[in-house]
């Protein structure tokens, strides 16, 4: 292993370790929470905390390998890569494994924090909930499912680890399934996400026939080397992989699924879909990157057009929101709309960094959300306000992750979004530019008016509120902290370690690495977070009281569309949904009932007609007659016999000697 | 022909008659005494062919002792006396002669098939031998028909007691 | 001596006896023609005693224990046929059939 100093303003590593005994054994990670899953589901209700101990001891041991790994990548670097066999179909083998470098590194650093910290949530939260004990056992199959796809090494346990986190989203989101919205809830994020998949599936296909190969590595290879094939099914295939990665990070229009996923338990929200689940679809794009910069590049316009649309969209949906969970998921995919521009726009470290800082500060936000909710029983904030009074703890750590979303050094928000921003100016995208900085004006806007709904003000709801257990406000805490310092891992011009960590890879990453920040960019986003952070100060908190704030900037025909989403749960529901249902789903049912079940019970009319006849021709009137027969017969043979025995001995004297005669001439004239 | 075969076939054809007497006559006693004639030209025939010994064997034990037997036993049982008509069961009349006429014919044949020629007899038959023979080389058997002499008078004795004599059933 | 139609007649009397078993219904007659037949066993074994010239006069000393035991057969046959008159008053073996199915 060749130790390298760390160098502050250094590119990608050059030379880097294989990560010797921790590399080895990261498979532990990936294989960890199965196990673990499998004990909690035999053994978890007969323990003292139902389970949730086991959850925790494993979250917390994946946690502390994941740092291990970390530090032991940021001293000496890791790339290395393990693959298991077993099998092929036809030329291509199917293999499974686990990767360790950057990114993937990353990706684990980033599940195990905000994972352990949930999970310490989730045992306050959740107590005394219905099925506490399988929620720990799908909570931890998800982390496990979630490290089975950012540690694939190919497109197959990419595929696989998708599906898994697909159904671990559709047992937590429906964890209250005895309400019909929710399980109707899990069932659109599991249809739409399968949507999507379908263009995952395909262009996995694509890639893996043209490439003769399914290891991500080889095909990174093929494609940064010129090779022909792959080259004609460039752009079909990146785009389709896009596809794939807008179902799970909720882009515009296939975002529709993750308002209503937050009809599940907070902490679910807080971990799926703030920080890891939505975060594959990034994490795919961002792994296939060289992929991407090296010959589908048409592609990335796509990507970044739906990015940009999704940002704007969804932040200004986020504004009429009543709901505190739905502005915060709303926020969410608005964020990650920010992040699939910034991979369209090239910057693979810009948007993996907003990955990086987002999942802290919005795990913070969604648990903080859910220590609220918590107290007050409700989600609307219209029956929430002045709750500063009575959780402090829990409205400090809120404020911390509100500025850092909006963007305001130092925390974290800023750095990552003005990276993004300063990528998006290089590229000399400048529509793209401006819709992103009227989103960070939005972002602040309504994260400072949901704020004000909440905790300003005075409180209109009903019940007591209290400040919440120390097991819900001390991750809360120790996330504060993250959101506070995760933005100084790559400050351009001082430190960069974060460029280093994710650009160390097997496969060069091509993209322009900012010497200092770029000012432009900076001012601007700096501007768009302060205005609306004001703004919305003024409109909700001094010019009205929070509940009426809403009337002075409701221009009615917007705010309509606004609220319903642009119709687009309408328009998919007459156009998509219905006419399946109604045609295609009716079609098929009478078939299934006239045609198959008609012929299915026609084959048991005719078998037991059959035996029918069978009884009573062939049983009842053939054999029975013949045995009877058989019987009587011998039974008359047998009477007729008996009348030889007449008692009289010169009879039997005669019979004897009758036999005696033809014995006799037998034995004389034929033997 | 000789004397003698002419002799011969009459001694024959009378004991063809008279066994035919014994068996289709209707009348008990008659068929009896015909049994005592057909016996003792059954002698006669053993003297013709001069087995003296076993000619006098004959009359002695079986005209003198078995017939008188079965006389007695015709008496005891009541038989009906004079002619009866009943006395042959018509049934088996057929069927017995079927039977009867068909063993007479296998036997013929094979006894015909078997002996021919003629015999010469010279010699009458030493009764001394015959004595010393029994009872040399034929003792074993001469003692065993003795024992069987034996059973049967016991058994013949047990057999005809009248019942008082024997056991009540209620004293065992 | 003239030996075929002492068999042929020898024959003859066997199947008279057989005859007079067969057909006579009282019982003493049935033994009476038993008696015939054993007669015409004898009178057989003294012609191939003659026929054969003996020295050891076989044929003879046979037909002597035929004698004999055809006397102890009568004996105990009359005793039997008594027995069942005692029981049935008739001696009728046409009677007696109770071994009859």
């Amino acid at each position: 292993m060749v130790i390298d100093k760390v160098n502050l303003l250094a590119e990608s590593k050059i030379t880097y370790g294989d990560g010797g005994v921790l590399a080895e054994y990261a498979w532990i990670l990936v294989v960890l929470p199965f196990i673990s899953a499998l004990l909690i589901t035999f053994t978890g209700k007969k323990l003292p905390y139902k389970g949730a101990e086991i959850a925790l001891a494993t979250i917390g041991s994946i946690f502390v390998y994941s740092t291990a790994l970390l530090y032991q990548h940021i001293t000496e670097g890791i790339v290395n890569e393990f693959f298991v066999g077993v099998g092929s179909i036809g030329s291509f083998d199917i293999e499974f494994g686990w990767v360790v470098d950057g990114l993937s590194i990353m990706m684990y650093f980033v599940v195990g924090t905000v994972a352990l910290l949930v999970f310490i949530y989730a045992t306050n939260y959740m107590k005394g909930e219905i099925r506490y004990t399988f929620f720990f056992t799908s909570l931890t199959l998800f982390a496990g499912s979630m490290l089975v796809l950012v540690s694939s090494p190919t497109l197959i346990q990419i595929l696989i680890g998708w599906e898994l986190v697909g159904v671990c989203s559709y047992l937590l989101i429906g964890h209250y399934w005895e309400i019909k919205e929710n399980s109707s809830a899990a069932m659109k994020a599991f249809i739409t996400n399968k949507i999507a998949d379908i263009g995952l599936m395909i262009g996995i296909i694509i890639l893996a026939l043209n490439t003769g190969t399914l290891r991500i590595s080889e095909i990174l290879y093929q494609s940064t080397h010129d090779y022909e094939a792959i080259k004609n099914v460039a752009f079909l295939a990146g785009v389709l992989l896009f596809i794939g990665a807008m179902g799970k990070s909720a882009q515009f229009p296939l975002h529709v699924w993750l308002p209503d996923a937050m009809a599940g338990p907070t902490p679910v929200s807080a971990l799926m879909h703030a920080a890891t689940m939505v975060t594959a679809g990034v994490y795919l794009l961002a792994r296939m990157f060289p992929f991407y910069e090296g010959i589908a590049h048409e592609a990335l316009e796509i990507v970044m057009l739906f990015g940009v649309i999704t940002l704007i969209a969804a932040g200004l949906i986020a504004i009429v929101q009543d709901d505190l969970k739905k502005v915060l998921a709303y926020s969410t995919v608005s964020q990650l709309g920010y992040m699939i521009a910034a991979i369209g726009s090239g910057a693979y470290t810009a948007a993996l960094f907003h990955l990086w800082t987002h999942a802290f500060f919005k795990a913070l936000l969604f648990l903080g959300a859910g220590s609220v909710i918590h107290a007050v029983h409700t989600n609307s904030m219209l029956e929430m306000g002045g709750l500063r009074k009575f959780m402090p703890r829990t409205f400090t750590t809120f404020i911390i992750g509100t500025v850092a979303l909006a963007g305001l050094p130092p925390f974290a928000g800023f750095f990552s979004k003005d990276e993004i921003l300063a990528s998006l100016n290089h590229e000399g995208e400048t529509t793209f530019l401006i819709i992103s900085i009227i989103g960070a004006f939005v972002t602040a806007f309504y994260m400072t008016r949901a704020v004000a709904l909440t905790f300003l003000g005075e409180y209109r709801g009903h019940g007591h509120p209290h400040e919440s257990d120390k097991m819900m406000t001390v991750p809360l805490m120790f996330l504060s902290v993250f959101a506070i310092g995760a933005g100084w891992v790559n400050i351009p011009g001082i430190y960069t370690g974060f460029t280093t960590w994710v650009t160390t890879r097997a496969n060069a990453i091509i993209e322009h690495h900012p010497e200092s920040f770029d000012y432009a960019a900076l001012f601007s986003g700096l501007a768009a977070g302060l205005i609306g952070i004001s703004l919305g100060y003024f409109i909700y908190q001094i010019q009205a009281s929070a509940e009426n704030g809403d009337k002075a900037i409701k221009v009615e025909p917007i705010w309509t569309v606004l609220e319903n989403k642009y119709y687009l749960d309408n328009f998919y529901f007459k156009y998509l949904i219905n006419p399946t249902k109604s045609t295609i789903s009716n079609a098929i049912d009478r078939f299934n009932t006239n045609v198959i079940d008609r012929i299915i019970n026609s084959f048991g009319i005719v078998a037991s007609f059959l035996g029918q006849v069978v009884y009573n021709n062939f049983d009842q009137k053939g054999i029975d007659k013949l045995l009877n027969a058989l019987s009587t017969g011998t039974d008359n043979l047998g009477g007729k016999v008996k009348l030889l025995q007449t008692g009289k001995t010169q009879q039997y004297i005669m019979l004897f000697l009758a036999g005696v005669v033809t014995i006799s001439l037998l034995i004389l004239f034929i033997i | 022909m000789e004397l003698y075969e002419i002799v011969t076939y009459f001694v024959l054809l009378l004991l063809l008659s008279t066994a035919l007497r014994v068996v289709t006559t209707t009348n008990v006693i008659h068929a009896a005494v015909s049994l005592v004639f057909t016996l003792a030209l059954t002698a006669v025939l053993f003297l013709l062919l001069s087995a003296e010994f076993v000619a006098l064997v004959l009359i002695l034990v079986y005209i003198g002792a078995v017939i008188v037997l079965f006389l007695f036993g015709i008496m005891i049982t009541r038989a009906p006396l004079g002619k009866n008509a009943e006395l042959d069961n018509d049934k088996n009349k057929k069927a017995g002669a079927v039977i009867a006429f068909s063993i007479f014919l296998l036997f013929s044949y094979i006894l015909i098939n078997g002996f021919s020629g003629e015999i010469a007899i010279d010699q009458a038959t030493s009764t001394q031998l015959l004595g010393e023979i029994l009872l040399t080389r034929f003792v074993f058997p001469f003692e065993i028909v003795s024992f069987v002499l034996l059973a049967a008078l016991i058994g013949g004795i047990t057999l005809a007691r009248k019942d008082e004599a024997l056991i009540d059933e209620d004293q065992i | 001596m003239i030996v075929q139609p002492v068999l042929i007649i020898a024959a003859a009397l066997f199947s008279l006896g057989i005859y007079g078993i067969l057909v006579r219904r009282n019982a003493v007659m049935v033994l009476l023609s038993i008696e015939l037949i054993l007669n015409s066993v004898n009178i057989n074994f003294v012609l191939f005693d003659a026929m054969l010239a003996d020295t050891m006069m076989n044929g003879q000393i046979f037909s002597i224990f035929i004698i004999t035991i055809a006397a102890a057969e009568v004996g105990i046959g009359l005793a039997i046929v008594l027995m069942l008159f005692r029981n049935r008053q008739t001696a009728n073996i046409d009677e007696f059939d109770l071994m009859k199915w």
